[in-house]
């Protein structure tokens, strides 16, 4: 396999048995992908961020979900009060986060639900659930438990990179022990000191899919996840976008053809055993707030759909600033006023890149020792590794038509070809799609060929649309 | 530079919709976004972005072409100084330098004018007609014309070329990125078919014929390209006194010695004589990584492949010259470096990559060897890879394809 280099033979990936042991010590090296080395990247400091007036869920964060509200403006709520519900799938419900008032629901074009507002009211009063032991139940019972509980948003399905159906049967679950993305939150110091809520989500999720079907990978010289039983535990190591889940199911179990895989974040796994176990409705944000625009870049804890403002602290430019809720690469744009996306982990200040720059001053033509660049047409690739680079949001170019070749193959650690995958999607032929492995692909896995890209071309978006396109077709 | 972004600002106005002079929109957005890097930022998706460009990628590849294209110019007044024995081989090259480059420029650079001139002229209406901002491709193509023409070519000749190659081999196929053909290759093809008897006659040296005329012309100029003599042999046995006359030139001693073939001290298109002056140009393609170096050593490759094997089988004398000359001769370099690793025209697969640069190369001394007709192998190798790119991709992910099929049965076998 090209690019890869397994230590040990590369697991079958069909289900069978396997020695903890042997597979304590799988390490899988990715060699294609590029860390791209911002500056601000978060302290291992963690701090509690001050309770927020409002808190939001925001429909739009979750892929192919159709919200039908459970509630109206001034009704009263619970943390784990049912605010929404999918439309397709009823039993996908989204729980608000907090106890107080619903403040409004916020609507966009066609009406299309754009988030509902919570007025906190700082009681934490909370709707208390059944307590569950993960050790003791059987698949139906778990789901409807997860369902209840107000998870199934936090799952995500491959193929198509959306919010999983809960009437399937996925054939396994993938959980990223580390996020490898710039300016990432650190995943030990997202758990610290929640291993046993951690192992509990495991086990329940062991309820799902059983035991071996419980895949996680961390990485090279990570500790949390030592002695973490019930998992089928691989660890990686190379640059990103290696902590991308999509990336460690194609080198440990490439999801074929009619097979359904799905996702969660680790936090949501610890999150799902708390609930489990203590009967509360646990939507804990552990957040890293970084970037260059950011006096000093660390770790908050907060809770799912806080206010923008309490995390970024201090009064922001938004004419000269950017804030991303999300990595700078597959984030979403939001201002100070805004709400934490529901499955965001990072909040990122970016120099606004609206002006524009002369040819031969920081141009495309200067010589560009500040620049971070994959390309070997500027000096990044002679700097020292240790320097870290200032990158404002400036296109720096406009759009063209695909010319350089061989530009997405190096950071994309896929055994499938990108540029014609794209071109598939763009000539709308289905099954070519199909036989390209757009199966195993999420629009973030393209992420840094989309920033590598000479042509400028909007490469996720594009991902996205096809995996809607094939999901409509295929019913 | 914030005076000339106020002057940019101040005349934008008028070219924006409704204003005096829309229909020119596009020339005016190229050349802001010339000057400057708009001031766009990223909307949706990532919110950084690499800072390599088009614009960049393009100008990078004219710098390459920079060595060549001094090189020609020079090379060209020292074959005229040459053919008319005002110096002689053994004289030091630098003798008469700015003469040499005098004479070259007078030459060279009204080509590189038509070239640019016809060839963004067309653009740009293209680019109007379409709505459309201007894509950077021509800056490269526009510069690999003049590089791969005859110095004499009539002027009207390059124009009508460029016009045929950026309509039929580009603009038809939707413009920059959806070409099958080199847009360059095909203009030389296009002279080469349309106007055959001229580009085999005197065009090769400058003023060739009228000094031949006023009986200035040295010993041993015929006004013929190195292969132009070559191919002459073909047919004739190796031991043949036209042939063993020819081949001398070859020859340590010879007009044509592997030394001056890979200085490029020889007569020939204007970019493609000095193997030197375009490995420069190779080595920073391939240090900023720009050009393909799978391409480039594939196709190297290829070459002395076949040239090995026509030493090995030696039929005729062309056969006996060694790859190694056969190599740094004609337009090999020139296209190796240049015209097969047009990201565009060539494979765009990596696997592929190695495979259409071998035969690329192969062809390319198998057609100038076989075929007498067509001196100049490379671009009649280089322009038929081109047309085989998609067929080599197509079978290099058809391979990934049943792969992928392949793991999806032996899954099903084993949960069977």
């Amino acid at each position: 396999m090209k690019g890869v280099h397994a230590m040990r033979p590369r697991p079958n990936f069909a289900p069978r048995k396997v020695n903890l042991r042997e597979l304590m010590s799988r390490t899988i090296r990715i060699k294609k992908g590029a860390d791209i080395r911002l500056k601000g990247r978060p302290s291992p400091q963690v701090e509690a961020a001050s309770a927020t007036a409002t808190y939001a869920v925001q429909p739009p964060n979750y892929q192919g979900i159709v919200p039908k509200l459970e509630v109206k403006e001034g009704a009263a709520v619970q943390a784990g009060s049912i605010l929404f519900h999918s439309k397709e799938h009823p039993s996908v419900k989204f729980l608000s986060p907090v106890s107080g008032t619903v403040k409004r629901i916020q609507r966009g074009e066609k009406r299309r639900i754009l988030s509902v507002v919570m007025d906190a009211d700082g009681k934490g009063e909370s709707r208390s659930f059944e307590k569950i032991d993960p050790a003791t139940c059987d698949a139906q019972r778990m789901k409807e438990a997860m369902a209840e509980r107000g998870f199934f948003p936090f799952v995500e399905q491959r193929p198509f990179a959306t919010v999983a159906n809960p009437e399937d049967m996925p054939r396994s679950i993938h959980v990223s022990g580390f996020d490898s993305s710039p300016l990432a939150p650190e995943m030990d110091v997202v758990l610290a000191g929640r291993e046993a809520a951690f192992q509990s989500g495991v086990k329940a999720l062991q309820c799902l899919v059983g035991g071996d079907a419980i895949h996680l990978g961390s990485r090279k010289g990570q500790k949390f996840f030592d002695g973490m039983e019930g998992v089928n535990l691989t660890v990686f190591d190379g640059p990103h976008p290696v902590g991308n889940v999509g990336v460690q199911i194609h080198h440990t179990a490439p999801i074929n053809k009619g097979e359904t895989v799905w996702t969660l974040h680790a936090e949501d796994v610890a999150n799902l055993g708390e609930t489990l176990t203590s009967g509360v409705y646990c939507a804990k944000r552990t957040v890293a707030v970084a970037g260059s625009e950011h006096a000093s870049p660390k770790h908050m804890t907060t809770t799912l759909g806080c206010e923008v403002k309490t995390l970024t602290g201090g009064s922001i430019d938004e004419e000269s600033v950017r804030i991303v809720s999300g990595n700078p690469l597959t984030g979403s744009r939001t201002e100070a006023s805004g709400h934490l996306g529901g499955l965001h982990r990072q909040v990122c200040l970016l120099p606004e890149g609206n002006k524009s720059k002369f040819l031969l001053a920081d141009g495309w033509l200067g010589f560009g020792f500040d620049k971070f660049s994959l390309s070997r047409s500027y000096p990044t690739w002679l700097l020292p590794k240790s320097k870290e680079f200032t990158m404002d949001t400036c296109n720096n170019g406009e759009e063209r038509a695909f010319v350089v070749t061989g530009q997405y193959e190096p950071v994309f650690p896929f055994e499938i070809y990108p540029v014609q995958l794209l071109k598939s999607i763009l000539a709308n032929d289905i099954d070519a799609m199909e036989k390209l492995g757009i199966y195993e692909v999420a629009p973030e896995d393209f992420a840094l060929c989309e920033y590598a890209c000479t042509s400028k071309i909007a490469v996720q978006s594009i991902v996205r649309e096809g995996l809607d396109r094939l999901m409509k077709e295929l019913g | 530079m914030k005076a000339a972004h106020k002057l940019l600002d101040a005349v934008r106005p008028h070219f924006e919709e409704g204003g005096k002079l829309s229909k020119f929109w596009v020339v005016y957005d190229s050349l802001e976004t010339f000057a400057f890097t708009p001031g766009h930022s990223t909307k949706n998706g990532v919110h950084i972005r690499d800072g390599v460009d088009l614009k960049r990628t393009m100008f990078m590849v004219i710098l390459a072409l920079v060595p060549a294209l001094l090189f020609g110019t020079w090379n060209q007044g020292h074959q005229y100084l040459l053919s008319i024995g005002q110096i002689s081989v053994a004289d030091p090259l630098m003798m008469a330098f700015m003469d040499k480059m005098f004479i070259g420029a007078v030459k060279v650079l009204p080509l590189v004018v038509v070239s640019y001139g016809v060839g963004l002229g067309i653009e740009f209406l293209f680019a109007g007609m379409r709505g459309h901002s201007i894509n950077e491709g021509y800056l490269v193509s526009g510069m690999l014309i003049p590089l791969i023409m005859p110095v004499d070519v009539p002027l009207w000749m390059v124009a009508l070329a460029v016009a045929f190659a950026v309509i039929i081999a580009k603009e038809v196929f939707g413009g920059t990125g959806m070409n099958i053909l080199n847009v360059a290759l095909t203009a030389r093809a296009f002279l080469f078919f349309a106007y055959p008897k001229q580009l085999s006659g005197e065009i090769w040296i400058h003023q060739v014929k009228a000094s031949a005329d006023a009986g200035l012309l040295a010993d041993g100029y015929t006004g013929a390209t190195a292969l132009g003599h070559l191919a002459s042999t073909v047919g004739k046995a190796p031991t043949d006194a036209a042939a063993t006359g020819v081949m001398d030139m070859f020859g340590t001693e010879g007009m044509f010695s592997l030394t001056n073939s890979f200085l490029g001290l020889i007569p020939g298109s204007i970019g493609e004589t000095s193997a030197l002056a375009i490995l420069i140009g190779a080595v920073m393609l391939i240090w900023t990584g720009i050009g393909s170096w799978k391409i480039m050593s594939s196709f190297l490759v290829g070459g002395l492949v076949m040239g090995l094997l026509f030493n090995l089988m030696g039929l005729n004398a062309y056969m006996t010259l060694p790859a190694i000359h056969q190599v740094v001769m004609g337009g090999f370099m020139f296209g190796m470096v240049f015209m097969a690793t047009d990201p565009v025209s060539a494979s765009q697969t990596e696997r592929g990559k190695w495979i259409y640069g071998f035969f690329g190369g192969f062809l390319s001394i198998m057609i100038r060897v076989f075929n007498p007709a067509y001196p100049e192998g490379v671009m009649m190798a280089i322009l038929f890879m081109n047309v085989m790119a998609p067929l080599i991709d197509h079978y290099v992910i058809q391979a990934n394809v049943g792969k992928r099929e392949k793991r999806m049965l032996s899954t099903q076998e084993a949960t069977a």
